[in-house]
């Protein structure tokens, strides 16, 4: 009996009010979704629709779903460290648990809420804008969701199992190793960045092949709409970079579970070859995450301003420059770390360099709007909102590529507020325009501008309310991830201005997710498929698009396709199909393995993190069994009659 | 209209909270980084001066072209601004807005390289410098004087107006050293001895702290600098000797334990060598090291790897 009280009292995390509400929490919440499910008979519809489908548009949709709840528990840690920092020497969570907060809400920000959004962008908008019916690999695309949801789940759980991490998102030994750190917390991090890491890997793979080989007919590499191409050079980053993650995070697992020393000075292992692997991967993946926001914006600009994109071939450029450089920017997160001058002088000058193509970028957006006609609606507002905060974060980006100069930022908040304000102001605000923009296409109908605008004004003013004073605190000599610090630096009242800003920016979510709500009853709805005058392809197909996208493949004969199909002919008469070219579409059969084997990672991942070698053994077996499972699978595949095919698109008035 | 308003309304919004936050009732040399009180932190400050007005050169006119052509060619009816859908390439202005980024960044790059280099100097040739060690531990600072033979924890005292060399590790994960008012930080780490020029120009008392994450105690890992004249430095020096107990490795072993101390302490001695020792069994073994630059050659006796450190002093002292 008191084996097993000594037991639980380890294994779940006990000794803190607020996780006890969390506790609560989770039980309820999970105990609401189970009722609504069976009371309304919900199971194998929600089974059969979402658990097993391979629709590249409905994995879209669970990203996003679970990327905005991501963004919400990291919302909620980020307004707790501010509650924390408003004052000195406030003692509302303690310094142990303040460094569990800080390192999950960085992690989930990064790897599960900016990453999944980017997928969810990705899966929604390229197969229809290419043209295509699915993406190449669609129960790989599956697999790749599973992954990263679990992942995300398994390190979630690590909050009221455990513990959660502690030493930072970027986990750097020794801090993160078994001497200075021991128990679960960094075997949570380690593992569930590793599962879903997997799944970033397939999609950057699969969306690679998708638009490479799946372009309908015509659609030549320079006629692909920018967001594709932001997506092709998003692709290439994560195939080179995620590997390099995936055996910094495996080599530092190592050394945690059979004490090997990769990483530790002792029996000649060094920390440095952890924190150059980590930025190796960890520079590029700011451009994984940042180019197809990039990719967004210009969609937006050109689609609100009614104009072709201005520059498109420099546009391509920089963007495959970004895609090169950002490997040659990976140091100036260690320029205090002893590299000589020359190494600091190479990678100060290689770290300006990538403002140019940038640079380029911004201008190119201002002129797709020169001489165009502006809307302003609500992906608009937030592309507009987003030069200016963008421009401030590169100009500080710059600033910080100054090696001596670093020396002063390097660590304070100085760089704290830098690195929101492009991630922010570059990824987050990216894809909420694409979120608003791509909304009709998904769902049918669009969101409200009225609570749209309410919540646009409190982010914007949140946002610099909230960064602007971390500038002037990194000047005062703030460092980052203390959890409280001394009266008389004057710090206070500049973090009670932060503070303020961060709750501000909480107030404009909380209107985003009223604006959902109103909207799935009030929206209005789209009938015409096209509601904002667009000029890619996934505007000729109605909303929501049918599983199949396409009835007949488009042919492609330059860039803009659909705008150019609409100046040929009358819009009515370029959204009919002809009913003669009708054929069976070939699609894939939906799968529960993807679903199921990711449930037996989560197996391995939580096993391991206990060190409990049985229940790893048996969450890997059940992996390989189902990866065999599939190597036997030949009833892949199906065909939809020409007569469903004709009755689904008769319903949608487009035959 | 009242979108207008509105927008009115928020840039005066934006605007106050900005002059609010600069002018937050602090006084001045509150913002350390912007006082440098030592030629180091003022190289810095140059750059940091420079480079702010290079990028300003860039953004201010990005901005007001912005808010141009956001208001000229808005989608309003009777909007009479020209309207060309179809004109979406520029030779004459693409090469602009590439040349442009590509000039200041040379003109940053160069000022960039000349001080990345100047940096790994003593900065003023002609006064001795004197080197401190400096040992972060859990969560505390241990500063070893090698030529004085004294130690101290959780402040420093230095001599204003001389080269202070620092050199660096860590007995506990890594940390980072930082005193802004006279220069930028550098890490601390286990089995490295790095090195970290600071110089004070006035006496004075300066704000140092830990910049790395290293565990609980992290935020407490405050400490002060104090800039003596020389003269005075020395008689604290005689004083320490005189009134303070000596550390003892038994004392250091006791020192390393992780916890916070609230006040400083002093010690009239340490063990011969300990920062070497410690540098070394943290995997120091493995490193080739110069521990002391050219104050220290005759202190690392018996280290294996002592006649590389000479013949590596000696040809730094050249």
């Amino acid at each position: 009996m008191s084996s097993i009280k000594d037991f639980a009292s380890h294994f779940f995390v006990t000794g803190d009010p607020l996780i006890y509400g969390a506790d609560v929490s989770i039980v309820l919440v999970s105990l609401a979704i189970v009722f609504v499910l069976t009371y309304y008979k919900k199971w194998g519809w929600l089974w059969r629709e979402w658990l097993t489908t391979v629709d590249h548009k409905k994995i879209g949709i669970m990203y996003m779903i679970a990327a905005l709840l991501m963004l919400f528990r990291g919302g909620v840690d980020a307004l707790l460290m501010r509650m924390q920092l408003a004052w000195p020497n406030v003692h509302f969570l303690k310094s142990e648990h303040y460094n569990e907060i800080f390192t999950t809400h960085g992690t989930i920000m990064i790897l599960f809420m900016a990453m999944p959004l980017i997928f969810a962008m990705m899966n929604i908008a390229v197969p229809l804008q290419i043209g295509a019916r699915d993406v190449a690999y669609p129960y790989l695309n599956a697999i790749s969701f599973w992954l990263f949801f679990f992942g995300a789940m398994l390190l979630n759980l690590s909050f009221v199992i455990g513990g959660s991490p502690n030493s930072g998102w970027t986990a750097y030994p020794p801090l993160s190793g078994l001497e200075f750190n021991p128990g679960p917390g960094e075997n949570f991090y380690l593992l569930s960045l590793s599962i879903s890491g997997i799944g970033s890997l397939a999609t950057g793979i699969n969306f690679l092949v998708t638009i490479l080989k799946m372009r309908a007919p015509g659609m030549k590499l320079m006629y692909m709409p920018l967001f594709t191409w932001s997506v092709l050079a998003t692709c290439i980053i994560i195939i080179i970079a995620f590997p390099v993650l995936t055996v910094a995070l495996a080599l530092l697992f190592i050394d945690r579970l059979a004490g090997a020393h990769f990483f530790t000075m002792a029996a000649g292992g060094n920390p440095m070859m952890y924190i150059n692997l980590f930025w190796i991967w960890g520079h590029p993946e700011v451009y994984i995450v940042v180019l197809p926001a990039f990719g967004i914006f210009s969609e937006v600009v050109a689609t609100f301003s009614k104009k072709t994109a201005f520059g498109y071939k420099s546009m391509v450029a920089s963007m495959m420059l970004i895609s090169v450089i950002s490997y040659f920017t990976w140091l100036h997160h260690f320029f205090t770390m002893g590299a000589g001058a020359d190494v600091n002088t190479f990678f100060a000058i290689s770290t300006m360099m990538i403002g140019i193509p940038t640079g380029v970028k911004i201008f190119n957006w201002m002129f797709t709007m020169y001489r165009g006609r502006i809307r302003l609606t609500l992906p608009m507002l937030w592309t507009i909102s987003f030069i200016p905060c963008f421009a401030i974060g590169g100009a500080t980006g710059v600033m910080l590529a100054v090696a001596p100069a670093d020396y002063q930022y390097h660590n304070s908040y100085f760089l704290i507020a830098h690195f929101h304000q492009v991630l922010i102001g570059g990824v987050v605000f990216g894809m909420i325009a694409g979120m608003y923009y791509w909304w009709p296409k998904m769902f049918g109908f669009k969101l409200d501008e009225r609570l749209g605008r309410w919540a646009f004004w409190f982010w914007q003013i949140g946002f610099y309310v909230c960064f602007m004073p971390q500038y002037a605190l990194g000047f005062m000599g703030m460092t980052r991830r203390i959890y409280t610090y001394p009266d008389g630096l004057g710090w206070g009242p500049l973090n009670f201005v932060s503070t303020v800003g961060a709750f501000l920016m909480g107030v404009g979510f909380i209107f985003q997710v009223w604006q959902i709500v109103y909207s799935i009853k009030y929206g209005e709805r789209d009938l015409t498929g096209d509601p904002w005058d667009g000029r890619t392809l996934e505007w000729s197909i109605p909303s929501p698009a049918p599983h199949y996208n396409f009835a007949v493949i488009p042919h492609v004969k330059g860039p803009d396709a659909w705008w150019t199909m609409k100046q040929e002919m009358k819009k009515e008469a370029a959204v009919k199909v002809d009913p003669a070219e009708i054929k069976p579409i070939h699609m894939p059969k939906n799968s529960g393995r993807p679903f199921i084997m990711s449930v037996f990672f989560f197996i391995a991942g939580f096993g391991l993190t206990f060190n409990w070698i049985w229940m790893g053994v048996f969450g890997l077996a059940g992996v390989a069994i189902c990866l065999l499972l599939r190597s036997f699978e030949y009833d892949t595949d199906y065909y939809i009659p020409v007569d469903e095919v004709k009755r689904t698109e008769a319903a949608l008035g487009r035959l | 209209m009242k979108q207008r308003r509105l927008l009115n309304f928020v840039k005066l919004a934006v605007l106050s909270a900005l002059t609010a936050v600069f002018m937050a009732g602090c006084s001045p040399d509150e913002y350390m980084v912007l006082h440098p009180a030592g030629p180091v932190a003022r190289t810095e400050y140059d750059l940091i001066v420079l480079s702010t007005i290079l990028v300003a050169i860039v953004i201010i006119p990005v901005m007001a072209i912005l808010a141009y052509i956001v208001y000229r060619y808005r989608d309003v009816p009777g909007n009479k601004a020209p309207y060309m859908p179809e004109w979406a390439d520029s030779k004459v202005l693409e090469i602009i807005w590439w040349g442009i980024p590509i000039v200041i960044i040379l003109l940053l790059a160069v000022p960039t390289a000349k001080t990345t280099f100047a940096l790994t100097k003593p900065p003023v040739q002609d006064v001795k410098p004197v080197t401190i060690q400096v040992t972060s531990l859990n969560w505390k600072w241990l500063f070893t004087y090698p030529d004085q033979k004294v130690a101290t924890v959780n402040y420093v005292e230095i001599p204003a107006g001389v080269p202070v060399q620092f050199v660096l590790t860590s007995d506990s994960p890594m940390n980072s050293f930082w005193i802004p008012q006279l220069g930028g930080q550098e890490y601390t780490m286990p089995g490295m001895a790095m090195r970290l020029w600071l110089q004070a120009d006035k006496p004075g008392e300066y704000f140092g702290s830990g910049a790395s994450f290293t565990g609980e105690g992290f935020a407490h890992m405050q400490f002060k600098v104090i800039a003596k004249p020389q003269s005075e430095f020395n008689a604290w020096v005689t004083q320490a000797k005189q009134t303070s107990p000596g550390l003892t490795k038994d004392g250091y072993e006791k020192l390393k334990q992780p916890s916070v101390l609230s006040n400083t302490l002093t010690y009239s001695s340490y063990p011969q060598g300990l920062f070497e020792e410690i540098v070394d069994k943290n995997g120091g073994e493995y490193m080739n090291h110069d521990f002391m630059g050219n104050e220290q050659k005759d202190q690392s006796g018996n280290m294996n790897h002592d006649m590389q450190n000479h013949q590596m002093s000696d040809s730094m002292s050249h």
